[in-house]
């Protein structure tokens, strides 16, 4: 069996010693269609964040099997991108060649044409020279997509990529997705419809500060599984106790 | 006549050619930078940097007196420190760069106006507070023209790097390494402009330079080369408008380029369709789709 692509190993992660996500054991092996599910302040996005590379655990490791950079396409929340920067479309799309233009590579055919492409795929012909900042939440968000699909990475991690987006754009990008999962690569998505979780992940993980479930989606998502998550996500205490557990496999 | 009164005090003054010279050099350097200060949110931290340049432009005159490299060398030294230490405060911790560079600004503008009152005259407070482009000599206009020298190559060859840092920083951290070397090689950049722009304009004009000329052209385009292009030439008009006007009606140099210049900003303000109050006024029919 070939590398995972991603290994946990007693994954800790948080912000002034209080655990967002804590000792978190497992693998993603290479081709995983895999939603994070949980309450708001389960640790999803900072597991992904933490996967990115921008958030260093306080304990345990986290490998990727490509770790340079441009190994994984990172969709971060909306908020990490400034909407009111002078920039047209094409540009803010372009930047997903980034791997191969470097800082001074020039587009070239091969890569205009590329770009049209991906406009196309999330629908956005017509619009390469729009400013950024005319576009709608769910156009700048098909825009992010666009430039997801130039990135050509093996791993992507989406961070709520629906939120705030219409049903027809949230079919559109569903779509892309199983695409790249037919395709062999990586994916995890943090997200919050569960109806959507059902009929398009094969696997989820629902976190609760600590893994509590891992594997088939019908499982994972059981009343007992859910009630139990809900429990976890609200008892936080500004005084706990240093958590000395050194935890079992998810 | 307008020739004479636009033409002749350049001809004629060898000190109007070289506040001339100093000052293209001066806009050359500090519009783009200005625009990108502007972009990234940074238009006060770049006034903190530039008041944070004086105490050590003042040890240095407390030490060598009107010396030029050792007040140059003290600004760039007390201006990378505050700039770097507020920038590594902000990535590294939960404090906003805004708030750190406040405090320093009032600190670094008391603690430099005291060290130089008690080592000097007014005279020499008043050119360090308001500069003197009239009087640049051979050094620091070689000094001007190595900073926007340097501040054009470096822009041109990291141009995307500083683009990407500034619209989705996260997205250049994700796809390269070069996140860090664009955060930390603008500043460097930007305090260098500031030091020159203390030398021409003094500590508490420098940044005018960079900020007014890229409001105007914020106001004027949503592009960023035509923004870049505009903001350059905002400058030149500005330093042009305000050394002839120094010279003709008597006024004070460094205040009468910053006014030009805020007197185009003023224009922008109003005439810009793009950003302006000339927007409203634009007929109100609208495209089927």
């Amino acid at each position: 069996m070939s590398e995972p692509m991603l290994t946990f190993d007693n994954l800790t992660l948080g912000y002034d010693h209080h655990p967002v996500v804590h000792h978190l054991h497992g693998e993603v092996a290479q081709g995983t269609l895999l939603a994070l599910i949980g309450p708001n302040g389960a640790g999803k996005s900072t597991l992904l964040k933490s996967i990115a590379g921008e958030l260093r655990p306080i304990e345990g490791k986290i490998r990727r099997r490509d770790p340079a950079p441009g190994g994984f396409a990172y969709l971060p929340q909306q908020t990490a991108l400034d909407p009111t920067f002078p920039i047209s479309v094409f540009d803010l799309v372009a930047m997903g060649l980034w791997r191969r233009l470097g800082l001074f590579g020039g587009l070239g055919l091969s890569g205009r044409r590329r770009l049209e492409e991906a406009l196309a795929q999330v629908g956005l012909t017509g619009f390469e020279r729009r400013p950024i900042g005319t576009l709608s939440g769910g156009q700048l968000q098909r825009a992010r997509f666009a430039r997801l699909l130039l990135q050509d990475a093996p791993l992507i991690l989406l961070d709520e990529p629906y939120t705030a987006i219409d049903a027809q754009t949230v079919d559109d990008m569903a779509e892309l997705v199983g695409r790249w999962h037919r395709e062999g690569r990586t994916v995890i998505a943090v997200l919050h419809d569960l109806e959507h979780v059902r009929s398009h992940y094969p696997e989820a993980l629902l976190l609760a500060r600590e893994a509590i479930a891992r594997g088939p989606v019908r499982d994972v998502l059981s009343p007992a599984n859910l009630a139990h998550a809900r429990r976890l996500a609200k008892a936080f205490d500004g005084h706990a106790a240093v958590c000395h557990r050194h935890a079992e496999a998810a | 006549m307008i020739d004479n009164w636009l033409i002749d005090p350049f001809v004629e003054f060898a000190f109007m050619r070289r506040a001339l010279a100093g000052g293209l050099a001066l806009s050359l350097g500090a519009a783009p930078i200005g625009v990108f200060l502007m972009l990234r949110n940074m238009s006060l931290a770049g006034d903190a940097i530039a008041h944070a340049i004086l105490p050590g432009a003042a040890i240095g005159y407390m030490l060598a007196g009107l010396s030029l490299p050792a007040m140059t060398g003290g600004g760039l030294v007390a201006g990378l420190a505050v700039a770097l230490l507020a920038g590594g405060v902000a990535r590294v911790t939960q404090l906003r760069e805004d708030a750190s560079l406040s405090a320093v600004y009032l600190i670094s503008l008391a603690a430099g106006v005291m060290i130089i009152s008690l080592s000097g005259s007014s005279v020499d407070l008043m050119n360090v507070l308001f500069g003197n482009v009239l009087a640049l000599d051979d050094a620091t206009l070689l000094l001007l023209a190595a900073i926007s020298t340097l501040t054009m190559l470096a822009l041109a060859l990291g141009y995307r790097a500083l683009v990407l840092e500034c619209v989705d920083p996260a997205f250049l951290r994700s796809v390269s390494r070069a996140s860090p070397l664009a955060h930390f090689g603008f500043l460097v950049l930007l305090v260098l402009n500031l030091v020159a722009g203390f030398h021409a304009l003094g500590t508490l004009m420098a940044v005018g330079m960079m900020i007014l000329p890229a409001a105007c052209a914020r106001l004027w385009h949503q592009d960023l080369v035509p923004m870049l292009t505009s903001a350059l030439a905002c400058a030149v008009l500005g330093t042009v408008t305000g050394l002839l006007l120094s010279f003709h009606v008597g006024l004070p140099s460094g205040p009468a380029i910053v006014l030009s210049l805020g007197v185009l900003y003023l224009l922008s303000l109003m005439a810009s369709p793009v950003g302006g109050l000339a927007r409203r006024l634009k007929p109100r029919w609208h495209y089927t789709s």
